[in-house]
């Protein structure tokens, strides 16, 4: 096993202890975090010149995994720490200040937020309403973040806003604010059906006197397109993955339960098994071969910010998520009401709650208005083996 | 012949570049300018009815919608090779 797999074993170890409780209490999964701190797992993606370990997107999307069949919270935690450090490493190496904090983040092991929903304009990456006021060196920014997923408990958040108070809504940049350069006032709790560890609440983040530097020149546009997309996309649906993965284990668990009952007989819920891995698979085959197309194309801006790459990936989330929310319904449907129940070896409660978020989260409609616009240019004839 | 100014009448007809088509500099970003995937992908379609043309794949990247020169350029290099 490697070092990384050891380490992700061992935060996935404590993560899973503390699973329910999150769940219940929809608190912060601080031990996990703190388990992902100790094992250094927060910088892994760092450049190894600024002391990270210049880790690829499939060994994060590992990770997600791992963490994503014991706590979802901690999982989607890692996840959107991970994207918005995407964004950073593939964005940020022009900047001295922005690689800086890179080794900031690789030797203090900071959490990184993201803040780019907001009231009025809701969860529409590419529009900002907040604007960066800048005066001589420094800045201001005032946002009404609807939704800053555990923005209470970041070391620093990542946000979109206008490049100036004149400039269009479309016309944004990436900001990094760190906690003591911010005050956040709650304005609403995430008290939510699943993924309730994510502390998804709203706040108003204020930010006086930022030095200007803390601003990515880069327009967002050419952010959002070239990493985020492809991160965010890739990531969560690993840990979507973990989820499903982890409601098969349980279902195939009963039904070898049931047939160790009954020697010589096949049980009823295996046939349903056998179809749930088989979607489980096919749910794998399109998360795997995401990550492959998109390691090919890194490096690549024209392949990043093409639209075979865009179509790609939205095919990805909407597949992937449409089909964990499946696969666990199927294993719900195999175990019964030892699923049904909380607190047996058989639940599948949390789990099936948490996946109900990945069509949800960046609706898949919404997606698949955005795919729906491609198709309408992209031509066809790829070989079977490429894109 | 691709002209700047026949580019300049379709980028008016994208709801997000309407206001400023008529301003923009053949250098500058189109996407700095509020141009977003699904204006670009209405762009996409007008260049390919008025001159005729298709866009291949590999043409379909941001770059090549990124600039109003390279607009023209593109569409020109089309035009030559689908009238050889």
């Amino acid at each position: 096993m490697s070092t990384l797999a050891l380490r992700t074993r061992r935060v996935a170890e404590i993560a899973a202890l503390h699973a329910d409780e999150v769940d219940r209490e929809g608190r912060f999964p601080a031990e996990a975090v703190a388990a992902l701190k100790a094992e250094r797992l927060l910088g892994i993606q760092i450049p190894m010149q600024f002391g990270g370990e210049s880790a690829g997107m499939s060994d994060i999307a590992e990770v997600c995994f791992a963490l994503g069949q014991v706590c979802t919270a901690a999982a989607m935690v890692f996840a959107m720490h991970q994207i918005k450090v995407a964004s950073l490493v593939t964005h940020g190496l022009d900047s001295d200040w922005h690689c800086s904090l890179m080794a900031r983040i690789a030797e203090e092991q900071l959490l990184v937020a993201s803040s780019t929903t907001e009231a009025g304009i809701g969860g529409d990456l590419r529009n900002s309403l907040c604007a960066v006021e800048a005066d001589g060196e420094v800045f201001s920014l005032t946002k009404e973040a609807s939704v800053i997923s555990y923005g209470a408990h970041a070391d620093l958040i990542l946000a979109t806003a206008r490049r100036n108070p004149q400039a269009p809504t479309s016309d944004q940049v990436l900001v990094a604010l760190m906690q003591d350069q911010i005050t956040l006032t709650m304005t609403s709790r995430w008290d939510t059906l699943g993924m309730r560890g994510t502390c998804s609440d709203g706040f108003l983040l204020v930010a006086r006197d930022v030095p200007l530097v803390q601003v990515l020149q880069k327009p967002f546009a050419e952010i959002a397109a070239q990493s985020m997309l492809a991160s965010s996309h890739l990531l969560w649906s690993s840990v979507w993955f973990g989820i499903a993965s982890f409601a098969v284990d349980r279902a195939r668990a009963y039904v070898q339960g049931e047939a160790r009952k009954k020697p010589g007989s096949v049980p009823p819920g295996a046939l349903r098994l056998a179809e749930a891995a088989n979607e489980l698979q096919a749910m794998k085959g399109t998360v795997i071969a995401g990550l492959k197309r998109f390691e090919m194309a890194q490096g690549n801006v024209d392949d990043l910010s093409s639209i075979g790459f865009a179509v790609m990936l939205n095919n990805v989330k909407t597949t992937v998520s449409a089909m964990a929310v499946d696969i666990v319904q199927r294993a719900l449907g195999i175990v019964g009401l030892a699923g049904y129940k909380n607190g047996t070896p058989f639940s599948l409660g949390r789990a099936l709650r948490d996946v109900m978020s990945a069509p949800l989260m960046i609706s898949n409609d919404r997606i698949l208005a955005n795919t729906a616009n491609l198709l309408l240019v992209q031509k066809g004839g790829s070989q079977l083996m490429s894109a | 012949m691709v002209f700047v100014n026949d580019i300049r009448e379709l980028l008016k007809g994208i709801g997000s570049l309407a206001d400023c088509a008529d301003r923009v500099s053949e250098e500058d970003d189109l996407f700095e300018k509020g141009l977003d995937s699904f204006g670009s992908v209405q762009l996409m379609l007008a260049l390919e009815e008025k001159y005729n043309i298709e866009f291949p794949d590999h043409l379909l990247n941001r770059r090549s919608f990124s600039t109003i020169r390279i607009i023209r350029e593109t569409v020109s290099a089309l035009t030559v090779s689908a009238a050889a």
